[in-house]
């Protein structure tokens, strides 16, 4: 069972429309999915319709005098459940705090479902807290969505350095810009740049587009309702990146949604100044040291 | 995860129109019909001796469009594992062909949950059938399917023509368990829904007239104490005759190990039958066909002998300490050849003249078995033969001392072998508990001296299988000193069975074993 964690310091950057869609995106691979809306929000939540309630609150799943098995609901979609947000959330950091290893406490209470599913979303709620260090502890792969600003890449250096100041087993990290506007040169810039520099940076973009809003009207995954829009095929491209930087095999079964040649994201620099998920790669490759700081758990 | 929470059944005019029950009408629930229907063909799988049907587990291959999905589903419908089984776009692993075994599924939870239980097996089809298929979501007020109704029209196409009444589920979602239900009560409440239904792989043998779970090694007759003996015994070998030719196909599509060993134990049963109570069939019947099975037994010999050598193999190489299992390769492809030498020589017995002749004269003098209403009964039968390959069992046991030599033991366990033959043929002749009993002791016993024997045949065999190969060239020096290493470990198995011998012989042999046997032969005498 691998676990990713779409997770930023900063709220609406694209968190949930990340989890929502590479959930579903690998269920319709064939992985057996659990998505957990971790936020009392409950945007995910309300995005796959079901309601926002937990037995017994948070206090109950995390004090484990709830099982998680009870909580969990299927989604509309085959291969797909969802433990829903509930608006005691809010307070997971004073439970947490009250239970005994708190920042491991997430991880010990999926391990049991790990026989009954292949893959684990966690949808995060903003901020740095107990609650995030449990998350860093559980996940296998941090999902860091920004938006391509020069502030967004000092927070994503800030997050590195916290992740890497943590005891015990820490994540690998897959940034990648979200939210991304081609009008504006700065956004252009650093999408085209940063991914060739950094190895913890996608070559995947994820657009700004109407469509991306329309789920919360739609309530659904644009993955399932526009499979063949450009934001869909962006979300494929962004969950084989993600699928191969966690090292989960690839299933038999193919995603839904075609894969189409990656466009770049400006069209003043043609292949050369977009490199790619391959030239990505690449470039990843020759950066060792990060490497060595970024290679998954085992 | 998904289960059915009920299944139904349309019958009288209502079933021509599914559309009906889709509309739950009075209900707080809207539904959201697929008012396309779908074109499902569907495949059901199970191993020949239907391992999966017994386990309460059912293997269907479902394809839509040109997507198939291997679905494993409970005894409750739940959805256990499932894999999708077309190649994905752009090429890839081609989907699996049937029948099949389970290495050419690929790994994954699907695989892991079938291993278990399939085992050795090949997995074969069993049932094929196209269902058009109307599916609904039952929709609560935020839209959320909380369950699904389907209906389905299903037409058997294998293993014969057949249509079943149209079958309704309702489906329930993870955590909406009593939406379901409620789902339920409702449909069960529209004229025409009748509850019932079995699950796809039943309702689809049955349409078919037939039934799963047809087929079993065991023997399986039933006796009665006051029954002639030629008739019985006539009963019992015509079942084992059915068991050996139910095998031959499999055996020479070669499609799992375990048609040949199905085979080869019906026929060493029905060697024993003539051998041990062939005075009661009717004059020469047991004279004239003891050879022709002791053929037919040695036909099969070589190919299981290197069956059970292939078998054991990946425990043999992962034991090796000093020799690397590469150094072994040559040694398994010299198996891999035998065996494909050996299969070939099985093949042209089974579809030789003689093997013919056998398959036509031997039901012939069965049918006169049959009626041959002579003494003694099969009770009376039953309590002498087992009574007295009873008393030669622990009269050679009880001979067997250390210094005794290793045919001794081979000896003993052929008089095992026939005991236990003997309270299979009879086993409806006793009270069931008492009978597992006796043979529950005998096992121990046999299983002593099975392991005893089969590391000696073992032994032997891997010294003729080294100079084979030396005299094909073929063996390098590293993988005739890895068998050396095979060799030693079997050697030290033998050993052990050896020692182990005297322990096993005394429970069997103990004054309450004996005296269970006695009330056995009493009862079936009396």
């Amino acid at each position: 069972m691998k676990i990713f964690a779409t997770y930023n310091i900063k709220g609406g950057v694209g968190k949930t429309a990340t989890a929502v869609n590479l959930a579903y995106l690998a269920a319709q691979d064939g992985y057996r999915v659990l998505l957990w809306d971790l936020d009392a929000q409950g945007a995910a939540t309300f995005l796959f319709r079901v309601r926002p309630r937990v037995k017994g609150g948070g206090k109950a799943l995390i004090r484990g005098t709830r099982s998680i098995d009870g909580a969990i609901k299927a989604t509309d979609f085959e291969h797909l459940d969802l433990l829903p947000s509930d608006f005691t959330y809010r307070n997971l950091d004073l439970v947490l705090d009250a239970a005994k290893k708190p920042a491991r406490r997430l991880g010990s209470l999926l391990a049991p479902l790990s026989g009954e599913y292949d893959v684990v979303f966690l949808d995060c709620p903003p901020g740095i807290s107990l609650l995030s260090e449990s998350v860093l502890n559980a996940a296998d792969t941090l999902l860091v969505p920004l938006i391509p600003t020069t502030l967004s890449v000092r927070t994503l250096d800030q997050l590195t350095d916290f992740i890497g100041a943590l005891n015990g087993s820490r994540p690998a990290i897959l940034a990648f810009f979200s939210m991304l506007d081609r009008r504006k040169r700065l956004h252009r810039e650093i999408c085209e740049q940063l991914p060739a520099q950094r190895a913890d940076v996608a070559a995947t973009a994820i657009p700004a587009v109407s469509l991306i809003e329309q789920m919360s009207v739609r309530r659904a995954p644009v993955t399932a309702f526009a499979p063949r829009s450009m934001a869909a095929r962006r979300y494929a491209e962004l969950w084989a990146e993600a699928r191969e930087c966690s090292g989960l095999p690839q299933r038999s079964g193919s995603s839904s949604i075609p894969k189409m040649p990656s466009t770049p994201p400006s069209t003043a620099g043609p292949a050369a100044a977009s490199p790619g998920i391959r030239g990505a790669r690449k470039a990843r490759a020759s950066s060792s040291s990060a490497r060595a700081r970024l290679a998954p758990r085992q | 995860m998904r289960s059915v929470a009920r299944q139904f059944v349309l019958s009288g005019d209502d079933g021509a129109d599914p559309g009906r029950v889709l509309k739950l009408p009075g209900s707080e629930f809207a539904v959201s019909d697929a008012s396309r229907s779908v074109t499902l063909r569907r495949l059901w799988l199970d191993t020949f001796d239907w391992r999966l049907y017994h386990s309460g587990l059912t293997l269907e291959q479902v394809t839509r469009g040109g997507a198939a999905d291997l679905v494993l589903t409970g005894r409750d419908g739940t959805v256990l594992a499932a894999d999708r089984m077309s190649p994905p776009r752009g090429g890839g692993r081609a989907r699996a062909r049937w029948p099949g075994r389970l290495d050419t599924l690929p790994l994954g939870p699907l695989r892991d949950h079938l291993g278990p239980v399939v085992g050795v097996r090949a997995l074969l089809p069993v049932a094929r059938a196209v269902s058009v298929v109307r599916e609904a979501r039952v929709l609560n007020s935020d839209e959320k399917t909380v369950a699904r109704i389907t209906v389905d029209r299903m037409s058997v196409t294998f293993p014969a023509a057949g249509t079943g009444p149209t079958r309704v589920a309702v489906t329930a979602l993870r955590g909406y368990q009593p939406q379901a239900l409620r789902v339920a009560d409702l449909l069960a409440a529209v004229p025409g829904v009748s509850p019932g239904g079995q699950p796809g792989v039943e309702a689809a043998l049955m349409a078919a007239g037939q039934r799963p779970g047809g087929y079993t090694g065991k023997v399986d007759v039933r006796l009665s104490p006051r029954m002639p003996a030629p008739v019985a015994m006539a009963a019992v070998m015509t079942a084992l005759f059915d068991t050996l030719l139910a095998n031959v196909n499999g055996t020479v599509r070669d499609l799992d190990t375990e048609f040949l060993h199905d085979l080869r134990v019906a026929v060493r049963r029905t060697r024993s039958a003539l051998k041990l109570t062939g005075d009661v069939l009717p004059g020469g019947m047991a004279a004239r066909f003891r050879p022709e099975f002791k053929w037919l037994g040695d036909l099969t010999t070589p190919t299981r002998d290197l069956d059970v050598y292939l078998l054991g193999y990946p425990e043999m190489a992962a034991g090796l300490v000093a020799a690397t299992p590469g150094e072994l390769q040559p040694f398994h492809d010299h198996l891999e050849r035998s065996r494909a030498a050996a299969h070939r020589q099985l093949t042209r017995g089974l579809r030789s003249a003689r093997f013919a002749r056998l398959g036509r004269e031997w039901p012939q003098a069965l049918a006169v078995a049959a009626t041959t209403v002579t003494r003694p009964p099969a009770g009376r039968l039953a309590a002498g033969r087992i009574g007295r390959a009873h008393r030669r069992v622990l009269r050679d046991g009880g001979a067997i001392g250390p210094a005794s030599p290793p045919e001794s033991l081979h000896e003993l366990r052929k008089r095992c072998k026939e005991l236990r033959y003997l309270l299979e043929f009879f086993g409806s002749l006793y009270d069931p508990g008492e009978h597992w009993r006796a043979v529950r002791e005998l096992k121990a016993l046999q299983d002593c001296l099975g392991e005893f024997q089969d590391t000696q045949v073992q032994h032997e065999e891997i010294r003729v299988f080294a100079a084979q190969m030396l005299e094909q060239r073929t063996a390098p020096a590293a993988t005739l000193l890895a068998m050396g290493e095979i060799a030693a470990g079997l050697a030290a198995r033998q050993q052990r069975a050896r020692g182990e011998f005297a322990d096993r012989f005394r429970e069997f042999a103990s004054p309450a074993g004996q005296s269970r046997f006695r009330a056995l032969t009493g009862a079936s005498a009396a």
